[in-house]
């Protein structure tokens, strides 16, 4: 800790962001200081948001950039430091206060009711009333205009949980907007986004800015944020360790100071014979489960061979995620086979298939990857319990050995395997969901955009541990919207688009012919 | 620069020690409850601080503590069990009824099955009830709710039917028959500890090792904490789900026989709203409504709470209006720091 406060008081930067408080800086940190238990998540940060422009958050998993924002958007309050806004110290004791100061913040994880609508989604809260009560009308008209604002083709009526993650995330987004806020903090708001849909949102933050709404931004998506950014600051272990204005940076820059030195995500693993084919999909139809006349997932056919990584690009919608719940046995197919090493395994169970073998990692870690109520390890031993169960009892020392190795091998930042799930920073929680079925020594490994929210040097240490294990003979099917991550980890890169694979390119293609092959570039 | 933060520090450090004094006094609060229960009463009456005394009263609490512990597990899923206190008086009324001899007409006999085949046969009626339970849950997704309160009137209207309405009360067996023994289980002693209460205390370790030390323990955590992420880690959502509710009916079906055997009578009104005590003893040992959460030290806790406080309330003679006053009272306390324990970890 010493060292941090050492590089603290050293760097130049911390004073430069004090004396840059002018009029034009609108909400500020000063000294905030977070404790929780025992762990520091701030020490002493200073941190300007500057009125109609944004400025990125940088930091590694862990670094401490959602407690930030939560304390500045007043969800939790600090152990010490003040807050000042428009040059007055201020306190606020619930979120609610920070929004009727005109601070709204999207949180990392969803916070939206999956049993309304959308309409009431948006209007939670602060719904319009007039003589006769809500005015459901008028809601339904300020929610369409607002999904027109986002070019989402979503009916306001449509309830919530029918839709798709990265929907959800732009209701998440909508209604933020809404709150006509004056300062607008965006917690990783674009992780479930397609391409297009965050060009979308960039639109939006640029009208948003013309506005004078000041906008605080936290993505690892370093290229993207890099393109709509005014101001850069980097969080480290707590500490803030570097600023500088748009001009000075680069993605170099930002990566240096988030982990210390300079890397790239690396190529796909080679010098190794890749074996037989492990996975074979064999025309899979999957109609569409709400009862569409089209198939989400569309005679589809597939091999992947062992020590083989394939990745999955399309956009979101294209059927990725419907395929591999398939596979991982918890959508049923229509009509197709599935065969793990030649053997057909659509009879099995999803536990059956995990036994022969065959691990998902979920999309949706809140949903679909956590159980919130356990510990940490728990979690991390919830898919391998067989493995540390001597006869009839679970044994102690075995199931800490696992956990131990699990944390180590995917770099969970956590005090200890007792920690709870909801202690752990987002993106640490995404690295408890592939440490899971990592753990679970499958022989095929389906991802389904596993890096959601996890930092540069966490997922180059994902990609090297697939890397290594693909060596070892794991197949790995990888599904992203990110082009820049198929390029740097898949033998073969397989386009999806409408349920069908549009394309399939090997490793040394360019970005543009991936991303025409998905149907989105078009209009670029 | 380095004294502010060093005062920063302490500001850090002293609101985090009050807080764990906090802390233990809201994770413990049921067992501080419990003594603060013990020592009121002492104070009140002089019979309350006797061996003898505590041992009555654990009788007591082995049956609503049966429940619980049924009631824990389903809780633990997420479930609610409110068939219980039917399965008791069912199992009480078939017990009964198993005693008095099984007129076969067709062959023109009568059996009396012995006192273990009387035994065996009534478990495995509360474990068929809690079958019916858990297949309507679990396949037919029906809501736990409705599901158990479908059963609570089918159970209690069979138990009516057996009997009539009426009670057997001819439960202490003939030697000449060989079904003696009945009244083993209500009346006698083990080093002077009533066997209900022995029972109980092995039923409860039985289910404290289930929960801690196999894997079906963290299923149970598991799916109830997150069923879809259980699913998807290859935890059989459905079949812990159907057991959960099997074993709370035979827990169910063993209290009901402790307590006929106390009773020597088996009434088919037996355990009317005891499903309401155990809910109530599950939750103030700090289990949480919505599932995962939960142990059975406080489940074990929690029943003694409601049993040795109605208890004491009738030693030192208030009147039993009052008692359900104050039980009412304690069950919204409990679920008041329940809601401040979970709700404070969320964040
Ligand atoms: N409620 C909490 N209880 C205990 N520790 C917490 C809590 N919330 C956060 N922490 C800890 O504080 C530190 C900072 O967490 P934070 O969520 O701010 O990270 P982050 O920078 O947003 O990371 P990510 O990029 O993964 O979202 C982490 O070490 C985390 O474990
Ligand atoms: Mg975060």
């Amino acid at each position: 800790m010493t060292v941090s406060m050492m590089q603290a008081s050293t760097n130049g930067n911390n004073q430069a962001t004090a004396k840059t408080a002018t009029n034009d800086v609108v909400l500020a940190a000063r000294h905030i200081t977070k404790t929780f238990g025992n762990t520091q998540a701030l020490k002493a940060v200073n941190f300007d948001i500057y009125k109609g422009q944004v400025t990125t958050l940088f930091g590694e998993n862990g670094a401490g950039k959602s407690t930030l924002m939560k304390i500045l958007s007043g969800v939790i309050s600090p152990t010490s430091g003040d807050i000042l806004l428009d040059g007055k110290a201020i306190h606020f004791n619930s979120a609610a206060e920070a929004r009727a100061q005109g601070i709204s913040i999207i949180h990392q994880e969803l916070s939206l009711a999956p049993n309304l609508n959308v309409r009431d989604n948006i209007f939670m809260g602060r719904e319009i009333t007039n003589s006769k009560g809500v005015d459901y009308a008028e809601e339904e008209r300020q929610a369409k205009a607002l999904m027109e604002e986002l070019q989402e083709s979503i009916d306001p009526l449509t309830p919530l949980e029918e839709l798709r993650l990265g929907q959800q995330q732009i209701i998440e987004i909508a209604r933020a907007i809404s709150q006509k806020s004056r300062i607008l903090i965006m917690d990783e708001p674009t992780s479930a986004l397609s391409a297009t849909e965050v060009e979308v949102l960039f639109k939006v933050i640029n009208d948003l800015k013309k506005r004078g709404v000041s906008i605080v931004y936290i993505s690892h998506h370093l290229e993207e944020a890099l393109q709509i950014t005014d101001h850069a600051v980097v969080l480290r272990d707590g500490t803030m360790t570097a600023y500088a204005p748009r001009k000075d940076i680069d993605l170099e820059w930002i990566v240096r100071h988030m982990v210390g030195e300079n890397f790239d995500l690396g190529s796909p693993p080679t010098g190794y014979e890749m074996g037989n084919t492990a996975l074979e999909v064999d025309s899979l139809v999957i109609h569409d489960p709400k009862g569409g006349a089209f198939n989400v997932v569309d005679h589809l056919s597939l091999k992947v061979r062992e020590g083989e990584i394939v990745c999955i690009y399309g956009l979101m919608g294209a059927g990725r995620s419907e395929f591999m719940e398939c596979a991982a046995g918890r959508l049923k197919a229509d009509s197709g086979r599935i065969l793990l090493k030649d053997e057909e395994i659509s009879s099995l169970s999803i536990a059956d298939r995990i036994a022969a073998g065959l691990a998902l990692v979920p999309e949706d870690r809140q949903k679909d990857g956590l159980v919130q109520t356990m510990s940490v390890g728990q979690n991390l031993s919830l898919a391998s319990i067989g493995e540390f169960t001597r006869r009839f009892f679970t044994s102690n020392k075995a199931e800490t050995h696992l956990i131990n190795q699990s944390i180590k091998d995917v770099t969970v930042k956590t005090d200890s395997g007792d920690a709870p799930i909801g202690s752990l920073s987002g993106g640490n929680q995404q690295k408890v969901v592939i440490g899971k079925m990592l753990a679970t020594h499958p022989n095929v490994l389906l991802l389904d955009e596993p890096s959601r929210g996890i930092d540069i040097g966490a997922k180059a240490e994902v990609f090297r541990l697939l890397a290594e294990r693909a060596k070892q003979g794991l197949a790995v099917v990888y599904s992203t919207s990110e082009v820049a991550e198929c390029l740097s980890i898949a033998h073969r890169i397989i386009v999806m688009n409408k349920g069908k694979i549009a394309a399939e390119f090997n490793a040394n293609v360019s970005k543009e012919k991936i991303m025409a092959a998905s149907g989105e570039a078009i209009k670029d | 620069m380095s004294a502010q933060q060093e005062q920063t520090l302490n500001k850090a450090t002293s609101p985090a020690k009050k807080v764990d004094i906090g802390r233990l006094l809201l994770e413990g609060r049921a067992f501080f409850a419990l003594i603060a229960i013990i020592v009121f009463f002492s104070f009140m009456s002089p019979n309350y601080f006797t061996v003898n005394n505590f041992l009555i009263m654990s009788s007591h609490v082995a049956i609503y503590g049966l429940l619980a512990m049924g009631m824990l597990l389903v809780i633990l899923n997420g479930g609610i069990d409110l068939s219980v206190g039917s399965t008791l008086g069912l199992s009480g009324v078939f017990a009964g009824f198993l005693m008095q001899g099984v007129n076969i007409q067709a062959l023109g006999i009568t059996l009396y099955p012995s006192l273990w085949v009387v035994v065996v046969l009534t478990c495995a009626l509360g474990a068929f009830v809690g079958l019916v339970n858990g297949v309507l849950i679990a396949r037919f997704n029906v809501p736990a709710f409705v599901a158990t309160l479908g059963t609570l009137y089918v159970a209690r209207g069979a138990a009516l039917l057996m009997t009539n309405g009426l009670t057997f009360n001819k439960l202490e067996g003939d030697p000449s028959l060989g079904n003696t023994g009945f009244d083993w289980l209500g009346f006698n002693r083990i080093a002077n500890i009533p066997i209900s209460v022995i029972i109980f205390i092995v039923v409860t370790l039985l289910c404290g090792i289930m929960l801690s030390r196999t894997a079906f323990g963290r299923w149970l955590y598991a799916s109830g904490g997150n069923e879809q992420a259980a699913d998807l880690s290859g935890v059989p959502i459905k079949r812990v789900k159907i057991t959960v509710y099997v074993l709370s009916g035979i827990c169910a079906a063993i209290a009901g026989l402790v307590l006929s055997s106390q009773l020597t009578s088996a009434g088919p009104t037996a355990g009317t709203t005891y499903e309401l005590t155990a809910i109530a003893a599950v939750v103030i040992g700090g289990a949480a409504l919505t599932g995962g959460r939960g142990n059975v030290q406080g489940t074990l806790l929690g029943a003694l709470v409601i049993g040795y406080l109605s208890d004491g309330l009738v030693i030192i003679g208030v009147s039993s209006y009052w008692q359900t006053v104050f039980t009412g009272s304690v069950i919204v306390l409990a679920v008041l720091l329940n809601s401040l324990q979970y709700g404070k970890k969320g964040k």
